[in-house]
């Protein structure tokens, strides 16, 4: 009973509408960001070798299409934008979107997993019964009211990126020795005004702390009513701080402009009004006081059942790493896709060595012929990157004339600043292990 | 409409914030940088005025005095001049050493290090200009058929004796024309290098000293080992020792044709003495002062990090001592017993992984100084 009485709770469609609005003018931002600083060349065109994702293989680098990817993107997000033909431009833009991020590992951001994670969400809610052009042209989609869950719904997603965040930050370097902002942190000594402060260890620890409190409230103190200024201009510093800080793009803005979602619909009504405004077309003509009812939006319920099962996925996939022995932060068994953002201060080297096995004949590889110096900084401090690419050299060498091929990598990786160790076993060859979800026990003890 | 204000204001003063703190990413600091604090641009001024600008002069006139040399060989080819212009190429291939390593700036824009030091140098093609009078050597193409290792082909490998040295040139105009062109381009492109650095390059430089990807710290530093990893570890001893091939290719040594006393080795022993000293702050023209080492020992004492700064100078220690033990020629060594350059390589390689894992991640210079999204 209860359960249903929330489900029939509803709400002001202009929350939807306005989020919708707002994230299709980010996104659209951030692709001609993307594109205007040269990234699509340099990421997804000139390496000549991509990092898959396991059980995405077939997910393939388009060459010089890639521009057309990116515009049919963009294209997609001014359609999310309008509410255009809303159903068709959210759905091509979560999957060129995701095609985009699939292409090569070596880009992973969590926040580039975040905007995967908001699109496919959307393309389930009822994001444009109000205030869109679909909804402009055809006034039976057109609604004032909608259930309450469906905005609830983008609520829970927030909460989980900033909670996870929270919990991820529990840990030994972050809290007791304050690594690795003290170490990231002294190299904005340039900055105004701050600058000055960062290289002192009391504001890394004071850093420290807050960023873990903050992550681990926020969501709470948003959704408490008395609380929601306050929080929000703490979103707002926060965020800029980090943008100040740390080399993290459109990440900052997009949660800045997210999280106006907490806030009552009459802040949204507002937002609309601003673009009413902008554009001469008045709110008021979707104001027809229709509600829509869970029942008319989701049929036999499956669309509750989607996003329910997505939002279970996403509070239980953050947890996996439990299943891995040994340290997370070294292995990086289960560590993507979970919202642990700027933790770790790792860098490492790899060299790879080919093997005659039957006569011991060898020689080192040069990376540079193979891979990009981004690629190759990242290779070397994921295991999972490192086998993929030395299962690529052991079939590239092989066509080659190479043979008994194997591959053996001598590999060194320092994290939050303590010496360099030796990171993948150099007496495994690589060419004869797989690369799955299961523990990669070639990994060394940390 | 009290509330849209409010949200206004908050939106005004993000977009004002984005624009203030994203120009301070480019702008030179102004402020006045406290006394505790590691001074970037004093260590960038000890570059400057300690290696780069007196490192250059001094290559300037070696190669200056060489190309006046060549010229006085090709007015009147005998062999006392060319015994004077050898003498002359093999001190200004020792200078090149101690400045390589600055492919930064003017260096950069005209590749100063492909137009001077690429080898093996490609004797066919080199023949073949001689005989045809036309090349061109402004070309990317042409960077294996010109600098020190075509020079040192022309004065040492292109003749049995000395005598028939001497003949090849009195007998062809074109070989004298060649030579003097090679180093009289050598001489232009050095003295271009110079002279920016000391009108204003050298200012702009220094006051590049904030910390973004391209700030002059993390470009001379990702330079730097640049130059280690491809010119000096792989160049001079990966290479000939066959450890990127699986084959040896002895011929792959720097000034192969130069004979008894031969020099390929003690070059090496200079660029690696002179990466060192440059990391240890150590100039020769004006003493000690700041430099990668203070620098990493300063960031260690804030974080109470591991002694990278110690590790890498046992580290680059360690490789002199077992370099030292090589041959004098290094072509010999790899014919004769090459596991000595594989044990080099070794012990030049724990150099590289200290420098770009422990000193990158503790000095939080990327890698890549093209700026690309974190999280």
């Amino acid at each position: 009973m209860k359960i249903n009485s929330y489900l029939d709770k509803t709400t002001k469609a202009a929350s939807l509408a306005a989020f919708r609005i707002l994230f299709g003018l980010l996104m659209l931002v951030s692709l001609i960001r993307f594109a205007a600083l040269g990234w699509i060349d340099k990421l997804y065109i000139s390496p000549n070798f991509f990092f898959k994702y396991t059980g995405f293989f077939w997910v393939h680098p388009i060459g010089e299409w890639t521009y057309l990817l990116f515009a049919f993107c963009g294209l997609s997000a001014i359609g999310v934008t309008l509410g255009y033909r809303y159903r068709l431009s959210i759905v091509s833009f979560f999957l060129s979107f995701t095609y985009i991020e699939l292409m090569d590992k070596t880009t992973y951001l969590n926040h580039y997993y975040f905007i995967s994670v908001m699109a496919f969400i959307m393309i389930w809610l009822p994001m444009h019964r109000y205030y869109s052009v679909d909804a402009y042209r055809d006034h039976n989609i057109r609604a004032q009211y909608i259930p309450q869950w469906t905005v609830d719904a983008i609520k829970v997603v927030l909460g989980i990126v900033y909670f996870y965040a929270g919990l991820a930050k529990i840990n030994y370097d972050w809290l007791v020795n304050a690594l690795p902002l003290k170490i990231w942190l002294p190299g904005s000594y340039d900055l105004p005004i701050i600058g000055g402060l960062l290289e002192q260890s009391w504001v890394a620890y004071m850093f420290s702390w807050s960023g873990m409190i903050y992550d681990l409230m926020i969501p709470f103190l948003l959704l408490w009513k008395p609380t929601r200024n306050i929080a929000f201009f703490l979103v707002v510093v926060f965020h800029l701080l980090t943008r100040a800080l740390f080399p993290i793009g459109m990440f900052p803005y997009i949660m800045i402009v997210s999280t106006l979602i907490f806030f009552d619909a009459r802040v949204h009504e507002k937002i609309l009004d601003v673009f009413s405004k902008l554009i001469g077309i008045s709110r008021s003509i979707f104001d027809n006081r229709v509600s829509l009812t869970t029942k008319q939006l989701a049929h036999h319920n499956w669309k509750i059942y989607i996003v329910g099962i997505f939002l279970i996925l996403q509070l239980l996939l953050p947890f996996r790493h439990l299943i891995y022995p040994g340290n997370l932060y070294w292995t990086e068994e289960g560590y993507r896709f979970s919202w642990r953002v700027m933790l770790m201060e790792k860098a490492g080297t790899a060299t790879f060595k080919i093997v005659d096995g039957k006569t011991g004949k060898r020689f080192y590889v040069d990376n540079k012929d193979f891979l990009t110096s981004f690629q190759e900084k990242q290779m070397a401090t994921q295991p999972d990157m490192i086998v993929e690419y030395a299962h690529y050299l052991r079939d590239h060498f092989a066509s080659q004339g190479h043979q008994n091929v194997e591959v053996y990598v001598e590999s060194y990786v320092t994290l939050n600043g303590a010496l360099s160790k030796p990171y993948i076993n150099p007496k495994v060859d690589l060419g004869k292990e797989s690369d799955t979800w299961t523990h990669k026990d070639y990994i060394l003890e940390y | 409409m009290k509330k849209i204000s409010k949200l206004g204001l908050l939106i005004l003063l993000s977009i004002v914030s984005t624009i203030w703190i994203g120009c301070g990413d480019d702008m030179p600091s102004t402020s006045k940088v406290p006394d505790d604090q590691f001074d970037r641009s004093t260590m960038l001024e000890h570059w400057v005025d300690g290696f780069i600008i007196p490192g250059y002069q001094s290559y300037l006139e070696v190669v200056d005095s060489m190309d006046a040399k060549a010229k006085r060989f090709a007015v009147d080819p005998n062999t006392s001049r060319l015994n004077d212009l050898r003498n002359n190429y093999r001190f200004a291939y020792n200078a090149w050493q101690e400045v390589s390593l600055f492919e930064i700036g003017k260096a950069e824009e005209v590749a100063l290090r492909n137009n001077t030091n690429i080898y093996p140098t490609k004797t066919e093609e080199i023949l073949e200009n001689i005989s045809t009078g036309t090349y061109n050597l402004a070309l990317p193409s042409t960077i294996a058929q010109q600098g020190l290792p075509a020079i040192d082909f022309l004065i040492y490998g292109i003749g049995e004796t000395d005598q028939e040295i001497v003949d090849l040139y009195i007998n062809s105009p074109n070989q004298r024309i060649y030579l003097t062109d090679l180093t009289s381009r050598l001489t232009s492109l050095t003295r271009a290098v110079y002279n920016d650095w000391t009108n204003g390059y050298r200012e702009a430089f220094i006051a590049d000293d904030g910390s973004s990807a391209s700030s002059s710290v993390n470009r001379m530093v990702n330079d730097y080992l640049f130059y280690y990893e491809r010119f000096l570890r792989a160049g001079k001893i990966a290479i000939p020792a066959g450890v990127f091939s699986g084959t040896p290719l002895a011929n792959n040594v720097e000034a192969l044709y130069t004979p008894t006393p031969t020099i390929n080795k003690s070059l090496y022993i200079n660029s690696l003495t002179k990466f060192k000293d440059f990391f240890d702050g150590k100039s020769s023209y004006i003493g000690n002062g700041p430099s990668l080492s203070a620098y990493l020992e300063y960031i260690q004492n804030l974080t109470n990090g591991a002694d990278v700064s110690g590790a890498i100078t046992t580290a680059m220690d360690n490789a002199i001592v077992v370099s030292l033990d090589l041959n004098n020629d290094l072509n010999a060594q790899v014919i004769e017993d090459n596991s000595k350059m594989l044990e080099t390589y070794d012990a030049l390689q724990v150099i590289t992984v200290l420098m770009k894992t422990d000193m990158l991640s503790t000095l939080n210079i990327s890698v890549d100084y093209v700026d690309a999204d974190g999280d």
